[in-house]
């Protein structure tokens, strides 16, 4: 597996990540909260979600979603690029025969006060013409060849 | 990260306004932090950074092994079952005692913040604590009639080093007919 390094000086606001588009099914649904060790029936329990929660079938959990949104975004960045923060707000759900798609814009590119280099970026998750969730992320990216974010420690890692 | 503690519904019952700023259920995980959950959490998403799979890349970059940040909160959901337990763990606990209090029976996560700091590693054993940070006055959304909750969970490595907070908004509602 190849180490690619995505360096800030090449990330400019408003460039566009690459489109991720994965159909979901049961299988997705259940693996993603045995994952995050999330026994709660509506995600595994299809009679319970739509009896209890009101809705159609099971749906994605939220720590699995992170994980979806991690994955996105370290495959664009590559291993060198450290997630600082992330923030999500869940709009609608997300079932199994959904084709979720996820795509991503650069809001901002920035060095903070100790050098580090960071990109935010707004990621929307969509189901056709459904957006189910919208995250943004604070990712951490090496500004020339030998940066490396993961090597900062206390203060100078600010996220 | 909410630091701050902010004014919420007067209405609210004496013993919940006595949990607003508290640190509450602070707990060691039940488990070292391991890689089969790690290809697990992968698997499922089908993440192949190498940072996880690449023994060569994992020591270059992050200096061995990690865990991927989001996975926060699974090193502290219980298992399903344990000998001698009694009633049903759950994580999140303030979330589950604030539908209980308010007589809430149903209840969503809205939003979620996560902040990464030390990289989680295999073998950690981490602690963390909830703090509730504030409760809504009654509102009246299309899933029924309840209350917006924020809630902080902290985190720690075995050498007290923060590895992360999240801040989780929930609402706990009734539905109506």
């Amino acid at each position: 597996m190849g180490a690619a390094k995505l360096t800030l000086e090449r990330v400019k606001a408003g460039q566009a990540l690459p489109e991720l588009a994965y159909d979901v099914t049961a299988t997705t649904v259940v693996l993603g909260a045995l994952a995050s060790r999330d026994w709660r029936p509506m995600h595994h329990d299809k009679d319970f979600a739509q009896q209890r929660n009101g809705v159609r079938d099971i749906f994605l959990n939220t720590p699995n979603q992170a994980a979806w949104f991690e994955r996105y975004l370290t495959d664009w960045s590559g291993p060198h690029g450290r997630l600082a923060r992330m923030r999500f707000r869940m709009r609608d759900s997300v079932f199994p025969g959904d084709r979720m798609v996820l795509r991503g814009t650069v809001e901002q590119v920035a060095v903070d006060d100790t050098g580090c280099g960071f990109a935010e970026v707004a990621v929307k998750l969509s189901v056709g013409d459904r957006t189910c969730t919208e995250c943004t992320a604070r990712i951490a990216l090496p500004r020339a060849e030998g940066d490396n974010p993961w090597t900062r420690k206390d203060l100078d890692w600010k996220p | 990260m909410s630091k701050e503690t902010t004014a919420s519904a007067p209405d609210l019952p004496a013993e919940v306004q006595g949990w607003l700023g508290q640190k509450r259920y602070e707990q060691e995980g039940e488990f070292d932090v391991e890689r089969g959950y790690v290809f697990t959490t992968c698997a499922s998403v089908e993440n192949g950074n190498p940072l996880f799979w690449d023994e060569k890349a994992a020591g270059e970059i992050t200096g061995g092994w990690i865990a991927p940040p989001t996975m926060l909160s699974v090193w502290f959901r219980p298992h399903f079952w344990a000998p001698g337990r009694t009633a049903v763990a759950q994580p999140l606990q303030v979330h589950f005692d604030l539908k209980e209090k308010l007589a809430l029976p149903e209840a969503i996560m809205t939003d979620n913040t996560m902040v990464f700091r030390e990289p989680v590693r295999p073998g950690d054993r981490l602690r963390t604590w909830q703090v509730l940070r504030s409760v809504s006055e009654p509102k009246r959304t299309k899933l029924g009639l309840g209350r917006f909750w924020v809630i902080d969970v902290e985190y720690v490595n075995q050498r007290g080093e923060p590895v992360g907070t999240e801040t989780y908004t929930g609402f706990g509602y009734r539905r109506e007919a």
